[in-house]
């Protein structure tokens, strides 16, 4: 690495002032330029920013997306989710493997192609998907890998992925130009508040007609309450931020990782405008000048059409300065851009990412609303949530709490996917039963649904009466369909790895917990389990829940959790039957394999019959008084 | 020394009384309510991530060490539920990294042995996970083992804040999570030296000066006669100072005090003294 790939990261460093709270953005292209982020590169940019080289190395080692390692100029990233395998990602990878001449995780020896797996990209409804730099590649079957790798493979030169991999377009928006891409909306349920028609600027236009204060009246009258899963009431969340300094900040959310949610990514794609104007009504609101789109790095084939949105609405008056009649009131937005990390849709982890550091959680109190982004008053909102409000300026209160129930005022999105005819986007309102759903996406023979993602909870047909809302089956959007023939524990275990994966290791229980809830969970789908077992396995989801420091922690033992509860027989059927604690948990011959192997030495049958025939009267006469 | 306004908090059903503007657990330390922890070091900024030190504040979980201290708070600290999350938790470290006690120059010093051994943890209960981790020796004076890592970051912030050197910091994520120095030539690379506050800053075995191996002898090591946690229960007797509501004072385990020590922990705090402080 010579003097000119100094002065090339030392250009990209002066490109955003040598901020050092820019470092997601400069480390993004310094990746890009050089395919990986080490060495005397990592020096430059540390030195540039006035940052240790720790630090540096500490962000590029925390996302999925940015690596210390060299990869290929084209990195194939197959998205492995429960709902990707179900649909046969697994035969994908194997043949991308194949075409390709390398197993996941490597690359071509010409270091061109890497092939990696990476969590949920947000296609559950057109799995299995996968990205190829920023090109999304969704319903893969083996002639389309085919067909994918032998245009990789014949291209020699940087040409454009997205004109050599996409051959037709999806609907509506996808086909823009600035888009130009095969993913499809799947919209199968229109409602009146997401997505019916819109005039840009229409409700903005209402808002700047009241004060601010009205503004958030309107909005606590609505009984609007936060999109994301957790539920705060928006109205009350805008106005906690209005106290204390007057630099303030907007944030949007759109870090859809909860893996089988992906209604965001369509809101993006058809309700941009919608997503922007609510942002500017609670800059207006809440007396902030700045907004940022926080757009997971997944969704970045969306980034230029938003952008291109986003100038639009420069141009009509509706972002910039002196908006509204009195014009008084500046307001902007920008895009910033995620590197993969599941932890960064919390939305402390969200504001630290997006200050140029590690998507670790902070502590909160503080709260946003007092000290968010670089420490000044934030409102953190979801995507969904900032298109109920600019809506509700548009409709007014009172028709937005005349839908859904009485807690849970207005509709959902739903993102549904799995063992369904209709997988897609669905908004319905608040209240409907998951057997309603079920009915709406063509799976009524389900056995299994997973409400609000691996997050959330599996639930069996008995609860199918229960109903999507805050106070019922609360969830971001997320609901995976599962018939009969899925292994509930196999999918529980594949959630766990998710959490694993994901885990920002900060704090001990979650950083270490989750393989130890992973391996007595394995060792049970083995059959190789004892009834001790369960109990086991509660107390560490117990502690868990109680001894992490974020949401990450308190619900990764849910998948655990919630099929010992919704289906306790598939753990029993797996359990031998014994008097004994521990004969079925102890494997003489496993255990003492490696040592066998190493001595050279193998058990004759005589002696391997004999030692189970010790264990088993070893584990009686334990078993008496 | 300024007269500000008491607090009163309730630990464990005794009151104790404290400075405005603490944490809890500088609260309790200032009572003599010992709350076990181990990322937590006086004189660097709080980090929250070991979780030894999580306590339930009003019924919710808290870690002591961040959560700001406030009149009437209710908290359960030494209750039968966080011992046993608490020992959960101490077993996790163990089992993550590769703590070999008997062949360890730390033994005895070690801040994790010694509250495993508060805890009457014998042996690991989890199955151990063994995670492959790079030794550094590169520096003349100093060995990195990360074999005996816990993540505290006590050095990345000693320094960061005390030595100004920002010689650590973390790489990774999840179980690959692990201490990271400031050079591509490991520990050498940087310019941490044996004298820093970051080198004595390891609570375990992880961080050691080379060639001053076993100096001070088994027996007569820091926790070699009390367990952790004494020189802060040691406080307590303070005749006065602390309102105790039924508390049974035979069974409670800080009954044989030094009355000496408690002497040097100043004037009582009700008279506006800084209990903080100890001598």
């Amino acid at each position: 690495m010579g003097a000119e790939a100094i002065e090339v990261v030392r250009g990209i460093c002066g490109r955003w002032n040598n901020d050092a709270t820019r470092l997601l953005d400069i480390i993004r292209a310094v990746d890009n330029e050089f395919q990986c982020v080490s060495g005397p590169v990592l020096d430059a940019v540390a030195e540039a920013l006035s940052v240790s080289r720790a630090e540096v190395e500490g962000v590029v080692t925390f996302y999925s997306f940015l690596s210390a390692k060299p990869r290929g100029q084209i990195i194939v990233r197959l998205s492995n989710s429960v709902i990707d395998r179900m649909k046969g990602a697994d035969e994908i990878a194997a043949e991308f493997e194949r075409a390709l001449g390398i197993r996941v995780g490597e690359t071509t020896s010409d270091k061109r192609v890497s092939l990696e797996y990476t969590s949920c990209i947000g296609m559950s409804d057109q799995a299995p998907a996968a990205l190829i730099n920023d090109v999304v590649v969704p319903r893969l079957s083996v002639s389309e890998v085919r067909r994918i790798t032998r245009l990789l493979l014949s291209q020699t030169g940087t040409a454009d992925l997205r004109t050599l991999l996409v051959e037709s377009y999806g609907g509506g928006n996808n086909a823009h130009d600035l888009v130009r891409s095969s993913v499809d909306n799947s919209i199968r349920q229109t409602g009146p508040v997401i997505f019916a028609d819109m005039e840009r600027g229409s409700a903005l236009r209402k808002a700047l007609t009241l004060s601010p204060m009205e503004v958030i009246r309107v909005i606590k009258a609505s009984r609007l309450r936060g999109r994301g899963g957790g539920g705060f009431p928006t109205g009350v969340k805008w106005e906690h931020t209005r106290g204390g300094d007057p630099e303030r900040y907007i944030v949007c959310n759109a870090d859809e990782g909860e893996p089988g949610t992906f209604k965001d990514r369509v809101i993006l794609t058809e309700r941009a405008d919608l997503v922007f104007e609510g942002m500017t009504i609670a800059g207006y609101a809440i007396g902030a000048k700045r907004g940022i789109l926080y757009l997971r790095a997944e969704y970045a084939y969306l980034r230029n059409f938003l952008e291109h949105i986003l100038a639009e609405r420069r141009t009509d008056g509706l972002l910039g300065s002196d908006l509204g009649s009195a014009g008084v009131f500046d307001f902007d937005i920008r895009i910033q851009m995620g590197a993969g990390a599941y932890i960064c849709g919390e939305e402390t982890a969200l504001l630290e990412s997006m200050e140029g550091r590690r998507g670790q959680p902070r502590l909160k109190p503080p709260f946003p609303a007092s000290q968010g982004y670089l420490g000044k008053p934030t409102c953190v909102n979801s995507v969904e949530t900032f298109c109920c409000a600019a809506r509700i300026l548009d409709r007014g209160s009172s028709w937005f709490s005349s839908m859904g129930t009485k807690a849970s005022a207005g509709t959902k999105v739903l993102s549904i996917s799995g063992d369904c005819r209709r997988p897609g986007v669905f908004e319905v309102p608040f209240g409907i039963t998951v057997k309603e759903l079920l009915q709406s996406c063509d799976g009524v023979d389900a056995a299994a649904v997973q409400i609000g993602g691996p997050s959330g909870r599996m639930i069996s047909p008995s609860s199918f009466t229960r109903t999507i809302c805050f106070d019922d089956l609360a969830t971001g959007g997320s609901i995976m369909v599962f018939h009969q023939h899925r292994d509930v524990l196999d999918i529980a275990a594949q959630f766990l790895r998710f959490f694993i994966h994901e885990s920002c290791g900060y704090c001990t229980p979650c950083r270490v917990g989750n393989t130890l809830l992973l391996e007595r969970l394995d060792r049970i789908r083995q059959g190789e389990g004892a009834a001790t077992d369960l109990d086991y396995l509660r107390d560490l989801a117990s502690t868990l829940q109680t001894m992490s420091r974020c949401g990450l922690g308190w619900t990764s033992p849910n998948p655990v959790l919630s099929t010992l509860e919704s289906f306790p027989g598939q753990y029993e059927k797996r359990i031998p039957l014994t008097d004994s604690r521990n004969v079925s948990a102890f494997d003489l011959q496993r255990s003492s394999s490696e040592a066998r192997r190493i001595t050279g030495r193998d058990s004759t049958p005589e002696l391997r019959s004999r030692g189970e025939s010790l264990m088993a009267g070893h584990a009686e006469n334990e078993g008496q008084p | 020394m300024t007269d500000r306004p008491r607090i009163v908090l309730v630990v464990d059903g005794q009151r104790i009384d404290s400075d405005p503007g603490v944490t809890v657990l500088e609260a309790c330390d200032a009572a003599g309510v010992y709350i076990p922890r181990l990322c937590w070091m006086k004189g660097v900024s709080p980090f929250g991530a070991c979780r030894v030190c999580v306590v339930r504040v009003n019924g919710r979980p808290q870690s002591a060490c961040t959560h700001p201290a406030t009149d009437g708070m209710v908290i359960e600290n030494d209750t039968e539920e966080l011992r046993r999350y608490r020992r959960n938790v101490i077993d996790m470290l163990f089992v993550e990294g590769n703590h070999f006690c008997m062949f360890c120059e730390k033994s005895g010093e070690c801040e994790l042995q010694a509250l495993a051994y508060r805890f009457g943890i014998a042996a690991p209960k989890y199955p151990l996970l063994f995670q492959p981790k790079v030794l550094d020796a590169t520096h003349p004076d100093i060995l990195l083992d990360r074999n005996r890592c816990i993540l505290c970051g006590r050095c990345v912030r000693s320094s960061m804040e005390i030595d100004g050197k920002a010689a650590f910091g973390f790489a990774g994520r999840s179980l690959e999570k692990r201490l990271n120095v400031s050079s591509e030539d490991g520990l050498v690379g940087t310019h941490l030296c044996l004298e820093d506050a970051a080198v004595r800053a390891c609570p375990t075995g992880s961080l050691l000066a080379k060639r001053h191996g076993f100096e001070v002898p088994f027996g007569e090591r820091r926790f070699d006669d009390e367990p952790i946690g004494s020189e802060i229960e040691v406080v307590a007797v303070r005749p006065g100072s602390i309102p105790e509501i039924g508390i049974d004072a035979d069974t409670d385990p800080r009954s044989a005090l030094d009355s000496e020590k408690a002497d040097a922990g100043g004037p009582s705090g009700r008279q506006g003294g800084d209990t903080r402080e100890k001598g």
